[in-house]
């Protein structure tokens, strides 16, 4: 219907620009990360032949990855924090996508226009926010003495100092990326709740299941990909999340990756350290990125969409 | 109103009959997720109206209500960095706009050829160029600065820091964005409006103007309103490709105030944001609605908006 050289012309100028500036600059990590440092400047000297490339550099970060290293420190850190954070969102998130896809009827526009509110303001203004709230005098902090919440999380152990959650409190970090990313798990698997069809569980009662049995061996395993997918949409940003700990603590008592490779680059002399670390942490998400592929796909072929 | 009252009416029995009545009735309201729901929604919206509400504070103080003032706004003091007035707010306001303009500009044409070419293009290398499409929707922002600050640093040392950086860097994470949603729209519309005008003799550039263009206009207007609010929400690609001071926008604005002491003119500004892009949202969501109008087969108004979440 229209000339064969059309649609590859169109696609020309995109991948083009994708090609100069996401992949090249990928490449450009490598050359630094494997190249050499000045010994003077500490500046980095890039390596662009892989045939030239010094690993010395990305061992000595490899080497820090291991227990009793700082890097090790903060490598659990970041994955405590992302694994509590999700779990957080994961026990809010499933009760409200499952009553805004399931229950609310009349109420479900408003709903939806309130739980897709958060992506349209701005994540610092989010963050700034809670600086509002837990500064001392803050209507959160006194909120949150009032009801004795302050002190129960402090004689749990949870905060160490019941009057300031902004100076480097591991909880306030937590709270911070639950409330920053939870907009971003819920919408999908509000999603994928909302495209059950509802003949398989009144099915399953008919067969004679109870409403948990039901809902456990059904529903839930056919909200899997929008559990999935929800769950490394929010897990890849939070892996490399610095701002949010050095808004809502700024120490380096809850640093974590991100910050570390932030503070190679903005502060710390050696880019190419920073450059090493970056490709360590993108490995990591490659990994759990085949992971999720590789559970779509099997889900996608159990279960007939 | 009659199902507000019906499950008043359980309040007759005792609790852990009414927690029963709960699990037992499998399509009614239960209530407990009612009150998660909506506690919720109210954890998630209160504290950006809190800051609201004291970028109106007549203070200093963020915490403590002193009364209402619009002086974080509109007040010339030189002792008072009102949002539009001194030089530094209204300067990153400036920049966030401008990349934001530009990078719709730019990044709009490049997605939705970019989209016509992946959805029809069947030869070698397609697979490749849709798999190098996908890569920046999942690659993290921080990996992303790394890797443009590294190029722009050591590479192509040609282009300079500040708004050129910035805005090569927004338009790169910009074009994938652009493409998802006008390819969605692309197959939905199908090839068959363009077979018909060319059944009824229509040249193809014909065809591309007046039957395929004015049928993805609503994809279009959609992924131009997404990507200016993008551009405006974004923070770390625009802080790694700056220099310094002239290149700061609103959120690295926001983020240096917090890391500092927050005035209430820091709320003031991250409101004025949250405005612009709220308008820009509302306006493309009501433009799309306008140009859909009666076709069939689509959801509400409502699942307009929540595509425009995703």
């Amino acid at each position: 219907m229209y000339p064969r050289w059309l649609w590859p012309l169109t696609a020309l100028p995109g991948v083009v620009w994708l090609l100069l500036l996401f992949l090249l600059p990928l490449y450009a990590v490598l050359g630094v990360a494997f190249g050499n440092v000045d010994p003077v400047l500490l500046q980095p000297i890039p390596a662009w032949n892989p045939a030239d490339w010094n690993t010395s550099w990305f061992t000595h970060v490899l080497g820090q990855l291991v227990p009793g290293n700082a890097f090790w420190d903060v490598f659990v850190r970041t994955c405590e924090y992302v694994g509590l954070s999700l779990a957080g969102c994961i026990l809010i998130g499933y009760p409200v996508a499952y009553f805004v896809a399931r229950h609310a009827s009349r109420t479900k526009s408003l709903l939806l226009i309130l739980l897709v509110l958060p992506f349209w303001i701005s994540y610092l203004m989010r963050m700034l926010a809670w600086i509002n709230l837990l500064s001392p005098g803050g209507y959160g902090l006194r909120f949150l003495s009032a009801t004795g919440i302050s002190s129960v999380l402090f004689h749990l152990g949870v905060i160490s100092d019941p009057s300031n959650y902004l100076g480097g409190q591991s909880f306030t970090v937590i709270l911070g990326l639950i409330y920053g990313y939870i907009p971003y798990f819920i919408l999908p698997l509000y999603a994928s709740l909302d495209r059950i069809d509802r003949s398989h569980l009144e099915a399953a009662r008919d067969l004679g299941a109870s409403p948990f049995r039901a809902f456990w061996h059904v529903t839930v395993p056919l909200s899997k990909t929008g559990l999935l997918g929800g769950a490394v949409l929010i897990t890849l940003p939070m892996f490399g999340d610095y701002y949010t700990p050095n808004i809502v603590s700024g120490a380096p008592t809850t640093s974590m990756i991100g910050n570390q490779i932030d503070l190679y680059f903005h502060g710390g002399p050696q880019p190419t350290i920073g450059a090493a670390i970056t490709i360590l942490l993108s490995a990591f998400l490659m990994i759990l990125m085949l992971y999720y592929m590789r559970t779509i796909h099997r889900a996608s072929r159990e279960i007939p969409a | 109103m009659s199902q507000a009252l019906a499950p008043r009416r359980e309040s007759e029995f005792g609790y852990t009959q009414r927690l029963r009545g709960w699990l037992g009735n499998h399509w009614g309201k239960p209530r407990f997720l009612v009150l998660v729901t909506w506690s919720y929604i109210v954890w998630s919206i209160v504290p950006v109206l809190v800051a609201i509400q004291f970028s109106f504070n007549d203070s200093r103080s963020l915490s403590s209500w002193h009364g209402f003032t619009l002086k974080w706004y509109t007040s010339t003091n030189p002792n008072i960095d009102s949002v539009f007035h001194s030089a530094e707010l209204r300067g990153a306001l400036e920049q966030s706009m401008k990349l934001a303009g530009l990078d719709v500009l730019i990044a709009t044409p490049i997605g939705v050829l970019l989209a016509l070419g992946l959805a029809r293009w069947r030869g070698r290398g397609s697979g490749a160029s849709n798999f190098l499409m996908l890569f920046p929707l999942v690659t993290p922002e921080i990996v992303a600065g790394v890797s443009l600050l590294l190029l722009f640093s050591q590479l192509l040392t040609f282009v300079p820091f500040g708004t050129v950086a910035q805005l090569l860097g927004h338009v790169t994470f910009s074009i994938s964005y652009v493409v998802v949603i006008v390819r969605g729209r692309l197959f939905s519309i199908g090839p068959s409006y363009e077979e018909a005008a060319a059944d009824l003799g229509a040249a193809p550039a014909t065809r591309l103007t007046r039957v395929l263009l004015p049928l993805l206009l609503p994809a279009i207007v959609a992924s131009a309103a997404i990507v200016f609010a993008i551009s405006i929400d974004d923070f770390v690609i625009s802080q790694w490709l700056s220099n310094g001071a002239n290149s700061t926008t609103v959120p690295m604005e926001i983020y240096d105030a917090t890391r500092a002491t927050p005035q209430p003119s820091t709320d003031g500004i991250a409101t004025v944001i949250m405005v612009i892009t709220l308008l820009s949202v509302v306006a493309g969501v009501l433009v799309y609605r306008f140009f859909t109008r009666g076709e069939s087969g689509r959801g509400s108004a409502i699942d307009d908006v929540a595509g425009f979440g995703i």
